[in-house]
């Protein structure tokens, strides 16, 4: 056992954890948009656009998230139409696509999650709303949004502890995150064990926060 | 669609042997999973709180910690680990471990987590009854085990069981960065010779599709066996 690496590595690796603390929460601000949109979808009447979100939903849940980055990141460059629209802009960044390519994933996971909270609600609920005159919409965003949210907690807080795990395959674009770091230390000082429990502490600490975090709230959400 | 023929010119066969080749990872990292959760179930059921904090922090770790980093840590310190061992027995050449097996047993190990905690689930929500019952019949332990707890546990284990398949199913793309050739690693040498990343990791993402589809449908088929007479 080196300490002395353990300990010089310390800072580095607490730098590139801010970088995953920072992919991590863009990719779940912009996942829970797509969440919450396909989960609406799915329970669209219309057969074509629920049919549609499924799809969405099964093809990133089924693959893995890898693939769904390489084919953003390498993939989408090669078409020659996609460089001179605006998109390029983004697309041409690693950060970006990384962050498009788990939005996408956690929105997949999301959208389940809400969709299933949806389903669980007691339509005892939206009927006392009915009957007070209480407007469709309204019933939607102030009754049936706040207890699928609930709801969902949880599960929710599951997927944000995969997301962070997620967050490490940054590296394989070139991103210096948590393990992108890990990995460049342990292959110019070949010791793997001792930054493997470094950058191991620094990742099980997250996902304690994370973990607590999510009591707190379903404790406060709770009804 | 030349790219894609089997035979010289195309990556069709390579390909094929690839998806045969991640199949294989899957199905040893799962069984490697197993054993683990074999060793750690009976642990983290155990009433002593020493073997409860070991099972405890098997899963915990391995749950918190991305498996990238878990593969990287075997990837890179395998075979330094194996030749330290060696070396206390005497051999000192350098070992160097085969991409398979690290790669299985980095999965494997990630994989057990998952199913540790699937079997401990399934057999805490049995009923007690049954194993007081077991008890008086005087049946012995390991008959217990097999007959009486085993299938019910199954059956509650096997959702659950799909699930961490997935996983490793999908975590075995990982290994790709270990040089293994599984359908990641071929898509990605296939990609640098034909410079046509869309379309490989395109028909890639097709693959694993496709094996995830057709694994849930024979998981289905099992679930209905395990769930006779419920």
């Amino acid at each position: 056992m080196d300490f002395s690496i353990m300990a010089t590595s310390l800072p580095k690796l607490l730098g590139a954890a801010v970088v995953t603390l920072k992919l991590l929460s863009l990719s779940l601000f912009f996942g829970i948009f797509i969440g919450l949109l396909f989960a609406i979808l799915r329970l669209n009447k219309n057969p074509f656009i629920n049919r549609f979100a499924y799809g969405y939903s099964y093809v990133f849940r089924g693959t893995p998230l890898l693939v769904q980055i390489f084919i953003i990141y390498f993939g989408l460059g090669q078409i020659e139409y996609f460089r001179s629209t605006f998109l390029w802009v983004i697309f041409k960044e690693p950060y970006w696509c990384a962050i498009i390519a788990f939005a996408l994933n956690t929105g997949a996971y999301t959208s389940e999650i809400l969709r299933s909270a949806f389903e669980t609600i007691k339509p005892g609920i939206i009927e006392a709303g009915k009957s007070l005159g209480i407007p469709n919409k309204i019933i939607f965003y102030k009754i049936q949004i706040p207890v699928a949210i609930r709801q969902s907690l949880p599960a929710y807080g599951n997927e944000i502890i995969l997301m962070m795990k997620g967050t490490s395959l940054a590296s394989t674009v070139t991103l210096m995150d948590l393990t992108g770091v890990a990995k460049y230390i342990i292959s110019t000082t070949f010791k793997p064990i001792e930054v493997f429990i470094v950058a191991g502490s620094i990742y099980l600490f997250m996902t304690f926060i994370i973990h607590n975090l999510i009591k707190y709230l379903e404790k406060n959400f709770s009804y | 669609m030349e790219v894609l023929s089997f035979g010289k010119t195309g990556w069709g066969d390579e390909l094929f042997y690839a998806t045969l080749m991640t199949i294989a990872v899957s199905i040893t990292a799962m069984l490697i999973g197993f054993l683990f959760s074999l060793i750690f179930t009976p642990l983290k059921l155990s009433n002593n709180k020493f073997l409860n904090f070991i099972a405890n922090s098997y899963t915990t770790v391995i749950r918190g910690v991305p498996e990238l980093l878990v593969i990287y840590l075997f990837f890179f310190g395998g075979s330094g680990a194996i030749m330290y061992v060696a070396s206390i027995f005497g051999y000192f050449e350098y070992i160097e471990i085969n991409a398979f097996i690290t790669g299985s047993f980095a999965i494997g190990i990630i994989s057990g987590a998952y199913s540790t905690e699937v079997f401990r689930g399934a057999i805490q929500s049995i009923d007690k009854g049954q194993f007081e019952a077991a008890k008086v019949l005087g049946i012995k332990k390991h008959i217990e085990f097999f007959k009486i707890i085993m299938p019910q546990m199954l059956r509650l284990a096997i959702p659950n069981l799909s699930n961490v398949w997935q996983i490793t199913l999908k975590d075995t793309s990982l290994i790709s960065v270990t040089g293994l050739v599984e359908i990641m690693r071929q898509s990605y040498i296939a990609v640098g010779s034909t410079r046509d990343p869309l379309l490989f990791y395109s028909i890639a993402a097709l693959i694993y599709l496709m094996l995830t589809f057709l694994s849930m449908k024979l998981i289905n088929r099992l679930e209905i066996k395990y769930s006779r007479g419920f």
